[in-house]
């Protein structure tokens, strides 16, 4: 095998690919030949390193020095300084660090971090396989295979604690051990790799950075119990994570490690692929197996739980992307290990995507326990323009949102139940002082209201009810009873609607009614939105006393609602009847004279 | 089975394993309300309605499609209960055009029906509500997407049922509508205009195309003579109109009726079931004699046909010649009839009072028109003849007997058979039988094609032949059926089917009867058994004895499949494209 001085792991996930990371792969390798490097340098594309905000990222070793926003250009004087006379460019280090803790590990975005399920995404190339093997992979199947029972491997899953980390945090030990009972010719394994929630991007980075680890862990699960034949439903919008998952499967029916006789023990097990069209009910389990058959993704009625009739009326078991990526790490480290990290009732890590009013936007991998504050200052850097924060989303659409007075609590699944959210999938949205709960509420209905599959009233027509009455509310036109009856609305739904994501979607407008409530009073009641946000409750004003009539807001105004005279003198003034409040003449104004009054 | 211990609002009970909180509860007689469901043809949990607590669930639960099981405690009252069913209705009824008035279904809806049981008196929650343009472009159904509360019954029954498929949801979220594919209309996609679609559709949503006004036209007409003719399966539902129990009898009262109603003769089809059953009769004996295509399968049921061009055009050759016996008397009336009474043709205006949507589409066939004119100009259900007595306002029930007219208006208990699924074998068979013979037989009831089994199979020994018939309703089984003959693993002489499940009984026009009835009642066979009571009841039960036939075959038409005979009961069949490009 051949060994190289250097080490160059340039980001290929879809975040860095968008940015170009591809092209400077391609000059990356043009240059290295320039210098003649080929054979002391390699350059690798490995999958998400998780500060998105600052790609396209590239990591350099032994030095574990991380550039970060590099540009094609920059290329040539990476390899000229660092890769050839061993100089850091100090000027596209994260963070601008000096060159002694310039090492990626040292990073506050990384320290807090516990890399389990990403373990090997920015570290291996995904499309080798030769690189997951040599970094562990499907040793665990190898060991479950030749060494263990199906009940052990169960066990071992059981005593691990290991919850799913889909949304719902059911025991996946227990998911595996009512399928393996079941008695049936036939059973299957599923993947959910159906990632839905706006902004959520976990199960695409562990596909497009470790593919195999899902691999080898629906193998384990097929072993487990009793199952032959796996599939993975993924969502056509991630072709970057199919294209590689393609890649793995090919590989590993290659290798031997998928398909008849895996390991010469007798065991089968075949994996598939399977496209979801983008529906956002296709992520619940029913809708996703009910598509993998072919038809319209709706969910059914449970029971029958998929463990006892589940695709094609088979026992079947379901587990999210992230779950299977702990499957192997908790075989080969123990549940011991696995335990040893986390809370009483969360243990190991989550992965979160977090978005919104915050500096580093990306992916982590914390300890479950890991306090929202830790998260939000440490790990993601704070809030841009050093605004106030308000609270975070997490959840998604059907989670909630947890206000500022319970930033310090610990991000586990119970926590965050007991504070009107929910863990979710991992998408955490955080929130500044600009941010107007009601419109947020409004947001995240609109997503479900659109995401409907329409199979029951609650849902179809109840969510659309209730973003009526929001949208009414911002309007300025909402009344005090609309309030209540979005209470009505949302408690009768979460008791009646059909699936989980009938039964969650009224929890954005629960949550920012439960801790926000003054912000809906104040907008059905004084007409105002304190944030400022919702456009039917404020104006723009111009003081006459400072205005000195130079006319450049009217000449701005895209819709000629400022008129005055600048000849004479006469102090501008806003139409307000044609204002469509985008703030252009407050932007431009040289005097400071216009205002946006609340 | 095996029974388990379950608990119900406070009543402790034992039901069998396999049953649901919904049937538990009518065993404790709990009555829980329910929109969607329809058993066996849609369970799916998808209304809400019918939601109850289950202790230890997180959220309300189906009792429609929740197993019980050991330990089970239900409650089907409690307030979480009564407030979300109250809010899901009203959510419904937000969402729902509320023209009851001016509804087809008013007195007979589901949805006014729960709105009226779970007391509703405002609708909180107005908003949005769908505007859709109506389908009214087929001859035979109506879709008004305005009134579709999304229950998916009609969905289920054309997939899952009829294995038709013409519609499905489309869409989702608010924006879901239960449509043809591209939401094209049901005229431009191969639906067979069954008319099932409409008999559990539990709202206004889907109807028939109404003739009732070109008919009060025709009666008002003093220069038409007007005469009307009902198809058996008529006399043993239109009772139910008038709240008469499932499987009445009312041929007398019918026949009345319609004489009030201003008729100037009323027929019975069962006569031309008679000579269909002469003409297919005699065709089956030269196909099986002369080498002709086998098996011969039965042509009465116009949803069927339409099925077979559409969707079997390799068994077209199959398929008798002969018309649908209303189809037949069109013809004969405005031949031998009007020449024999003296009346023009095109002044004879041929009404036929059918238990089906599909023969609204089939009068309209422009090949059936053998005399110049159509055979038939105006084809009502019984849904809409019960209309036309009450607008009338003649009192149904209180009629003194009356009898169908001469001269067409004396039939057999052949003719009445063809009513109820496995009537056109049976009666074929009666003449078959005594035509290859020579014989007078006797035991005349076919028992092995009578039943609501989906495929029936029959050997019958007739003279030196083993004469093998198979018999399927609904156009699930016939597709079964059909795919099984295709693939070499069956053979017949003689295939009788019927597009609607049960046969012309539980036809696509019949009176509709709510889930709450027809999911512990067989419709079909309760109508079924007033069909064979009917042929029991008569003096004649083989179609080659009645003597109006004979004096048909005597006066005009010589012999069955005469060149007369084939010029006027026979028709041909084209293969019909699915879903046609449009141009």
């Amino acid at each position: 095998m051949q060994l190289y001085r250097s080490h160059v792991l340039v980001c290929g996930g879809t975040g860095c690919t968008a940015s170009d990371s591809v092209k400077i792969i391609e000059e990356l390798e043009v240059r290295i030949k320039e210098f003649n490097l080929q054979e002391e340098v390699k350059v690798v594309k490995t999958g998400c390193f998780g500060l998105c905000a600052e790609g396209p990222i590239m990591v350099v070793y032994p030095e574990g020095a991380m550039y970060t926003m590099v540009k094609v250009e920059d290329v040539k004087e990476i390899v000229e300084e660092h890769l050839l006379k061993g100089r850091i460019v100090k000027r596209l280090l994260q963070g601008a660090k000096a060159e002694e803790d310039a090492s990626i590990e040292e990073s506050d975005f990384f320290k807090k971090q516990m890399r389990v399920a990403l373990r090997n995404c920015g570290v291996i190339n995904p499309e080798n396989i030769d690189e997951y093997i040599a970094f562990d992979g499907y040793k665990a199947l190898a060991k479950v295979l030749t060494e263990m029972k199906p009940e052990e491997v169960i066990e071992t899953i059981k005593k691990s604690n290991l919850r799913g980390r889909g949304g719902g945090g059911f025991p996946t030990g227990l998911k595996w051990e009512f399928a393996a009972r079941q008695e049936s010719d036939q059973k299957y394994v599923c993947c959910n790799a159906d990632e839905g929630d706006p902004g959520a991007f976990m199960d695409r980075s562990i596909l497009e950075g470790d593919p195999h680890s899902v691999i080898e862990a629906m193998a384990i699960a097929g072993y487990a119990i009793g199952a032959n034949q796996g599939y993975i439903y993924v969502r056509a919008e991630y072709p970057i994570a199919v294209n590689r998952l393609n890649i793995a499967i090919k590989a590993a029916k290659e290798y031997g490690l998928l398909g008849k006789n895996i390991f010469g023990t007798g065991f089968d097990f075949d994996l598939e692929i399977r496209l979801g069209a983008g529906a956002f009910v296709c992520g619940e389990e029913t809708a996703l197996m009910t598509s993998i058959e072919g038809n319209r993704g709706e969910p059914r009625p449970r029971p029958p739980f998929p463990a006892v009739k589940g695709l094609w009326g088979k026992p079947t078991i379901l587990n999210n992307v992230e779950t299977y990526a702990n499957i192997p790490q908790i075989i080969l480290k123990g549940p011991e290990w696995f335990n040893s990290i986390g809370t009483e009732k969360s243990k190991g890590t989550k992965v979160f995507a977090i978005g919104g009013k915050i500096n580093n936007t990306g992916l982590v991998e914390i300890p479950m326990g890991t306090t929202l504050r830790e998260v939000v200052y440490e790990i993601g850097g704070g809030i841009p323009g050093g605004k106030k924060f308000k609270a975070a989303q997490t959840g998604g659409p059907s989670g909630g949102c947890i206000p500022a007075e319970h930033i310090d609590a610990p991000i586990d699944y119970d926590s965050l139940i007991q504070l009107g959210s929910m863990m979710g999938s991992g998408g955490l949205i955080v929130m500044d002082e600009d941010t107007c709960m009601v419109d947020i509420a409004k947001f995240f209905l609109e997503f479900t209201v659109d995401e409907s599959c329409g199979k029951c009233p609650p849902c179809r027509i109840g969510t659309k009810r209730m973003y009526e009455i929001l949208e009414r509310i911002i309007d300025g036109k909402g009344e005090e009873e609309d309030i209540e009856k979005l209470e009505v609305l949302a408690k009768n739904i979460k008791a009646s609607a059909l699936c989980g994501l009938g039964q969650t979607a009224p929890n954005p407008v629960l949550s920012t009614l439960r801790y926000f409530r003054d912000e809906y009073i104040a907008h059905v009641r004084d007409k105002k939105c304190p944030a400022g946000v919702c456009k039917s409750m404020m104006k723009y004003v111009i003081n006459n006393e400072i205005c000195k009539s130079c006319g450049i807001c009217a000449k701005q105004c895209p819709v000629s609602a400022i008129s005055g005279d600048r000849k004479t003198q006469t102090p501008y003034v806003i139409d307000q009847e044609k204002c469509i409040k985008c703030g252009v003449c407050m932007e431009k104004c040289p005097f400071k004279a216009i205002f946006k009054n609340v | 089975m095996q029974m388990v211990n379950i608990t119900i609002d406070n009543q402790k009970l034992q039901v069998p394993a396999n049953y649901t909180i919904l049937e538990a509860a009518r065993e404790a007689n709990i009555e829980i309300p329910t929109l969607c469901y329809l058993k066996d043809i849609n369970e799916i949990g998808a209304c809400r309605m019918c939601v109850v607590e289950v202790k230890g669930a997180r959220s309300l639960q189906a009792a429609c499609v929740y197993p019980v099981s050991e330990g089970l405690e239900i409650y089907t009252q409690s307030p979480a209960v009564r407030e979300a069913r109250k809010v899901t209705l009203e959510l419904i009824l937000s969402n729902h055009d509320k023209k009851c008035l001016t509804c087809v279904r008013n007195g007979n809806c589901e949805l006014q029906k729960l709105s009226e049981d779970l007391n509703i008196k405002d609708i909180r929650f107005e908003g949005e509500s769908g505007n859709y343009s109506l389908d009214n472009f087929s001859p035979s159904i109506v879709r008004d997407p305005n009134k579709c509360v999304l229950c998916r019954r009609c969905v289920s029954m054309c997939k899952n049922i009829q294995k038709v498929s013409v519609i499905d949801t489309n869409e989702r979220g608010f924006k879901t509508i239960v449509a043809p594919a591209f939401n094209k209309s049901l005229n431009e996609v191969p639906c067979t205009m069954c008319g099932q679609c409409i008999n559990v559709c539990p709202v206004g949503a889907l109807k028939e195309k109404e003739d009732i006004d070109r008919v009060w036209e025709a009666l008002d007409n003093p220069e038409l003579h007007v005469v009307v003719q009902t198809a058996p399966a008529v006399r043993v539902a239109l009772g139910e109109e008038f709240g008469m129990p499932i499987g009445s009898r009312v041929t007398s009262n019918m026949v009345a009726a319609l004489k009030r109603l201003g008729f100037d003769k009323v027929f019975d089809t069962d006569t031309a079931a008679d000579l269909t059953i002469m003409e297919e009769g005699t065709e089956l004996i030269d196909r099986i004699k002369n080498g002709g295509k086998l098996p011969l399968i039965t042509s009465c049921s116009p949803g069927w046909i339409k099925f077979c061009e559409h969707t079997y055009p390799e068994f077209i050759e199959n398929l008798s010649s002969c018309k649908s016996p209303h189809e037949m008397f069109g013809a004969v009336l405005k031949s031998y009839y009007a020449e024999k009474e003296g009346i023009d043709p095109s002044k004879v205006f041929v009404v036929s009072v059918m238990p089906c949507t599909a023969k609204k589409f089939e009068a309209q066939r422009p090949e059936l028109a053998s005399t110049g004119f159509p055979d038939v100009d105006a084809v009502l259900t019984t849904r809409e003849l019960a209309r036309m007595i009450k607008e009338a306002g003649i009192d149904f029930k209180q009629l003194p007997e009356e009898n169908f007219d001469d001269p067409m208006g004396e039939a057999t208990g052949a003719g009445v058979i063809f009513g109820a699924t496995g009537g056109v074998m049976e009666a074929a068979l009666r003449t078959v039988a005594e035509i290859l013979t020579g014989k007078s037989i006797e035991d005349i009831e076919y028992n092995e094609v009578r039943g609501v089994e989906g495929i029936k199979e029959a050997t019958i020994e007739v003279a030196d032949l083993k004469l093998k018939a198979a018999v399927a309703h609904g156009l699930g089984n016939a597709r079964k059926l059909l795919d099984k003959i295709k693939a070499g693993e069956a053979e017949y002489h003689f295939v009788e089917i019927m597009a609607c499940p049960g046969g012309c009984v539980n036809g696509g026009g019949q009176p509709i009867q709510p889930s709450s009835v027809r999911s512990w009642t067989d419709l079909r066979v309760e109508r079924a058994k007033a069909i064979y009571e009917e042929d029991r009841a008569l003096p004649i039960r083989k179609s080659h004895e009645n003597p109006k036939v004979k004096m048909l075959y005597d006066e005009y038409f010589g012999e069955p499949g005469s060149e007369k005979a084939h010029k006027l009961l026979h028709t041909h069949y084209e293969k019909r494209e699915n879903y046609p490009l449009d141009k």
